[in-house]
């Protein structure tokens, strides 16, 4: 009977082999990644690459750490700390208007806003590169910041949006009620009541400008202004044929992440997900 | 839906908090729409305009050329080369991936215990940047110090062994595993979503009626997954058209343009060749055939929404 090919076969054979197998394709390239970290140039030549390093050594990280590696690092969270707070501010105050306000163009501003979400950033890319080097941003991490803040608007305030229709009518009333404006409802109603949404909000955009590239590589173009993407590309570019040291690059940049992500996957993955999985 | 502004007037509020009042929406939309007027609305108008010059970018030196570019365009088969790249990675991008997302969120759904530290590790992909991923990539495809060429040795396949992205016939396929690799995870939590959503009680009653639990399978959860497959197929099609990093690290484009696409064509254009008119006219007809496809797959996907 096909029910118990299920419970002989599937459940107890096919489910741990396939989950297993996947793991293996998953991890390996990570695994191939920290070994080589802890390789010298010389080994990472001529050992076998899935041999094991010849000694757990940190040469390859103090190496990096000692070069501009913090400058990019500082960059980036105060790029990525400065952007996410706009965001999450910006577009929670847009969503309240097209959630909780009835005006004119309400449902076309926000279908416009919406369908922000589809267009490829790459054509603002040259019109934001001459516009920036007009307004002498040209080279400062500042540059990214609005670019970063407008590219985020659209999906954002689509999460939001959806999230404030949620909140119960009676809240804002109770709140008209006590004499409160639409600044203080949005302030002292809105706002707290928002906090799963804000912090989905959050999530997802610190995950995806922690990691952004096209905008830092044009609107940059120095060590000392650039974000931890470009730090990977600009060691890549020098020490090209030093294949521990940028693999090491390559898994410091990525350790924020990594360990945010042992604290809260589930929150994470949900931030991953937002916009796709409705609310 | 409160009517704020309104009921404000009925309440008989005074002149200026009446105005105040019919000005709310206006102050809580004002910074989202100034920015995205100035970061999004003017750069791609601004994009067709450039699209008509010939410039380098440098001083003041744009020669308006009318649609020249754009006649240019039409027969630069560089370009149409790029844009048939692009389709090829949405098609092997849904072909790929949704079948291996299915399958895995099927197994993760049957895992019991294992399932959650599963799919925490599965996940990690998502997390890294394309950079990093096409930096780590390039090393792992390398053709001396590889570890995939060194692992088909390994297993006795050394003859398949190949210089992955430096060989015109394999540097896309090699490219669009890596997307795949990064992705699948993506869409595998999309369909365990979808499957969680299947009713428990539906599938308690099939079985009484001695359903087995491959008959529900096929028959009830699989179409019950219908929705979430239209929402992947559009996630997965509009992020091909559009992708840039992971191609401009791992390859640049070539070798000899075989894993071009329109983004990275684009930004050689801007950035190596200093053409900034026809690399703006490059970005403009990438938008317009996003927003082509996008339209037509959204209007399509609704129109499956409604006879379902």
């Amino acid at each position: 009977m096909a029910s118990s090919t299920t419970a002989r076969i599937v459940r107890p054979v096919a489910v741990p082999v396939l989950g297993l197998i996947w793991l293996a394709v998953t991890t390996m390239p990570f695994l191939f990644m920290v070994m080589t970290t802890f390789k010298t140039q010389q080994e990472s030549y001529s050992s076998s690459v899935w041999a094991l390093p010849e000694a757990l050594d940190f040469v390859n990280y103090r190496a990096v750490l000692a070069g501009p590696f913090l400058t990019y690092l500082k960059n980036s969270v105060m790029v990525v700390g400065i952007s996410v707070t706009l965001i999450v501010l910006i577009s929670a105050m847009a969503a309240f208007a097209f959630a909780r306000m009835r005006f004119r163009l309400n449902d076309a501003l926000f279908g416009l806003i919406v369908a922000g979400m589809i267009v490829p950033i790459h054509i603002t890319l040259v019109p934001i590169y001459l516009m920036t080097r007009d307004m002498g941003l040209y080279d400062s991490p500042f540059a990214l910041v609005g670019p970063y803040v407008a590219t985020s608007l659209p999906i954002s305030i689509f999460i939001l949006t959806e999230f404030m229709r949620q909140i119960p009518k009676e809240l804002e009333e109770a709140a008209r009620l006590d004499g409160c404006g639409p600044f203080a409802i949005f302030f002292k109603v809105f706002f707290p009541l928002s906090g799963p949404g804000l912090s989905t909000v959050a999530i997802y955009n610190a995950i995806m400008l922690w990691n952004e590239f096209i905008f830092a590589y044009v609107l940059t173009s120095s060590t000392s202004t650039r974000t931890l993407p470009l730090a990977i590309w600009d060691y890549q570019g020098q020490y090209s044929s030093n294949i521990p040291a940028i693999l090491a690059v390559v898994t410091l940049t990525s350790l924020p992440l990594i360990v945010a992500y042992a604290f809260g996957q589930e929150k994470i993955v949900k931030g991953m997900m937002a916009g796709s999985l409705k609310g | 839906m409160t009517d704020i502004s309104t009921r404000s007037a009925a309440g008989g509020a005074g002149g200026a908090a009446l105005s105040l009042r019919k000005l709310a929406p206006a102050v809580f939309l004002a910074p989202a729409v100034l920015l995205l007027a100035v970061y999004l609305l003017y750069p791609l108008v601004d994009s067709f305009r450039l699209s008509l010059l010939d410039w380098n970018g440098l001083g003041e030196n744009a020669r308006y050329v009318g649609l020249d570019n754009w006649k240019k365009l039409a027969t630069d088969t560089l370009f149409w080369k790029a844009a048939w790249n692009n389709i090829l990675l949405a098609v092997f991008s849904v072909v790929i991936q949704m079948p291996i997302a299915v399958v895995l969120a099927v197994v993760l759904d049957n895992a019991g215990k294992g399932s959650r530290i599963l799919k925490i590790l599965y996940f990690l992909p998502l997390l890294m940047s394309s950079v990093a991923l096409g930096v780590l990539f390039k090393y792992f495809y390398d053709v001396n110090f590889g570890p995939l060429n060194a692992l088909l040795d390994y297993v006795g396949l050394g003859a398949f062994a190949q210089d992955w992205l430096g060989d015109t016939r394999f540097a896309l396929g090699a490219v669009i595993a890596v997307v795949c690799w990064q992705y699948i995870p993506f869409y595998m939590v999309l369909f365990m979503a979808g499957l969680a959503s299947f009713p428990a009680e539906i599938s308690e009653a099939a079985k009484l009626d001695g359903a087995s639990e491959t008959t529900i399978f096929w028959k009830m959860k699989l179409p019950h997954l219908k929705g979430t497959f239209r929402t992947a197929v559009v996630l997965s099609v509009i992020g091909a058209l559009r992708y840039f990093d992971l191609i401009y690290v791992m390859t640049g484009g070539g070798p000899e343009g075989a894993s071009e696409l329109m983004a990275t064509y684009m930004y050689r254009n801007v950035f190596s060749s200093f053409q900034l008119g026809y690399g703006s006219t490059v970005a403009s007809a990438m938008f317009i055939i996003v927003i082509l496809i996008a339209s037509v797959l959204l209007r399509f996907s609704k129109r499956f929404e409604t006879e379902v």
